[in-house]
């Protein structure tokens, strides 16, 4: 199992409810998935130039680590930490950031990089998750989140959803798939890294590796409904869309409910059912191997 | 002696669904209930499973997985759309959606009416044994997968392999047929089949004419093995 969950607010003054009526969801959806989970947020960019690096350590001296980057890189940028989270904005390049992330002992793990995104994971209940990082104050333009069982790699943060590559782009899965090491084998020729041995981060690197070929998403995904062999509910965000899509037999649940104010997705109704105006909203399931898709 | 009550309005806003089952378990057939009414369904699975009482039972709003699963005798109507595997196993009785129905809707029922007034998405009537469904509008892929003993009406269109593996079921298409599965076949219709759409269709209180249906049924090839078939069906 696992559930997955997305909500897009469509106008910009309803941003602010946006982790408000998000948590609801997400903690229903525990009952899929209790052992990790994760959440990216979408929210105004950071100024060109720069960007919002999400960080994970557990027990991390935050403020110390904070000095030595400082110190060390001579790179800009206020840190933010909570936890076992930090965001930093700063124009220091992500290969930069990665090479003095490696050499630090332990390594804060990258969650994520780029203007818009900010990506949070961590193990335990998703409700302690959410309390802990406190998710009901997330703003902005839209969110997705993952609620984990795990059943075929280990139970990790680094193993949680939201995966990420390259920037601004995530995604969650539920499902499985078959074909994850063929896949893995073929970008890990191309020079991509991988950072766990989880399906899901073979299928986020490959359609993001089809983007930077030149594939629009929607191109890209297409690709993948014949590369990709397995079980999936995918739920992708970048900086300015939301996607849905099922494989070629639907074996994973989703259902969406849409009104004149937001777009909300999640394998099932019970985590909608709180929504302002579900009631009247448009709800369907969607169809193997459609693409479904929302603008910012 | 104890009054006979006929109408009793639960509401899962105020009382868990184990509470609400064990009620319809126990309660209810010893208070001879007999119009039971769910309110704030919310999308809550497992809502009225395993019921054997003469009993109607109405829930408002839209409504999770398994909904009148393994029914007996009770009469039970979801005013709203359901999840998943809606009057899975139903025995007998009728479960009535008012809205859709998601995947697996009666599957491996063994007898009574499921009745879906929208659409049935994929796998409708999976390994149905004996039960009718009749679905108002479409059903998705898969449909009658296996289905051993029963009828599924469909008035709408049919998906993707519809029928596949097909056993003793019969299925009764008035739309489209997207694709047939391996060993369905169209036959021709009979006396005997429009007599049967047009009973299954007035019990579902679903109004269209028998003539238009297409019967779809097992051409039985894959009873027994054939050596020779080499994997080609």
């Amino acid at each position: 199992m696992c559930g997955i969950v997305g909500l897009m607010m469509k106008h910009a003054s309803q941003r602010e409810s946006l982790g408000r009526l998000l948590v609801p969801m997400f903690e229903c959806m525990a009952e899929r998935g209790p052992d990790s989970a994760g959440l990216a947020v979408f929210s105004d960019p950071v100024p060109e130039g720069q960007r919002r690096f999400s960080l994970f350590q557990p027990d991390c001296d935050w403020p110390a680590l904070e000095r030595a980057f400082r110190e060390q890189t001579r790179a800009d940028g206020p840190w933010q930490a909570v936890a076992n989270h930090a965001t930093l904005v700063s124009s220091i390049a992500p290969g930069d950031l990665k090479a003095w992330l490696a050499e630090c002992d332990p390594s804060p793990h990258l969650l994520s990089v780029g203007r818009y995104i900010d990506v949070y994971k961590d193990m335990g209940h998703p409700s302690e998750i959410s309390r802990r990082y406190q998710f009901s104050k997330l703003a902005g333009s839209h969110a997705i989140g993952h609620t984990r069982m795990a059943t075929e790699s280990a139970v990790s943060p680094a193993h949680a959803h939201p995966f990420t590559a390259g920037e601004d782009f995530c995604l969650v899965h539920n499902g499985s798939l078959s074909n994850p090491y063929m896949l893995r084998r073929r970008l890990e020729a191309q020079n991509l890294h991988f950072e766990t041995d989880n399906d899901t981060e073979a299928a986020c690197r490959f359609i993001e590796w089809r983007m930077q070929q030149g594939q629009q998403l929607d191109q890209a995904l297409q690709t993948a409904f014949t590369e990709l062999d397995g079980f999936y509910t995918l739920l992708i965000a970048t900086e300015s869309q939301l996607t849905l899509v099922r494989d070629a037999f639907a074996c994973k649940p989703a259902v969406v409910a849409e009104t004149d104010d937001y777009v909300a997705i999640s394998s099932e109704f019970r985590s909608l059912a709180h929504l302002p105006g579900v009631a009247d909203a448009n709800i369907f399931e969607p169809l193997p191997e459609e693409i479904y898709s929302w603008k910012v | 002696m104890e009054s006979v009550k006929q109408l009793e309005r639960l509401d899962l806003a105020k009382m868990s669904v184990r509470e609400l089952n064990q009620f319809l378990h126990h309660e209810l057939p010893r208070l001879g209930i007999k119009h039971v009414e769910i309110l704030n369904p919310n999308g809550m699975h497992n809502i009225a499973v395993g019921l054997d009482a003469d009993v109607e039972v109405d829930i408002r709003g839209h409504a999770g997985y398994f909904i009148g699963g393994m029914n007996k005798r009770a009469r039970i109507t979801v005013h709203g759309s359901v999840g998943w595997s809606v009057a899975e196993n139903i025995m007998s009785g009728s479960v009535r959606v008012t809205g859709n129905a998601s995947e697996c809707a009666g599957a491996s029922g063994h007898g009574g009416l499921v009745v879906i007034e929208g659409n049935a998405s994929s796998r409708c009537g999976i390994s149905m044994k004996g039960c009718d469904i009749v679905v108002g509008g479409s059903v998705g892929h898969v449909s009658a997968f296996m289905a051993q003993a029963g009828h599924l009406v469909v008035c709408g269109s049919a998906g993707p392999s519809l029928g596949d593996s097909l056993y003793e079921a019969v299925i009764y298409v008035r739309g489209k047929i997207h694709s047939l599965g391996a060993d369905a076949r169209e036959e021709p219709m009979t006396d005997t089949d429009r007599a049967k759409v047009a009973e299954l269709l007035k019990r579902a209180n679903i109004d269209y004419a028998a003539s238009e249906f297409k019967r779809v049924g097992s051409a039985r090839s894959l009873y027994h093995w054939n050596s020779d078939a080499n994997q080609h069906y």
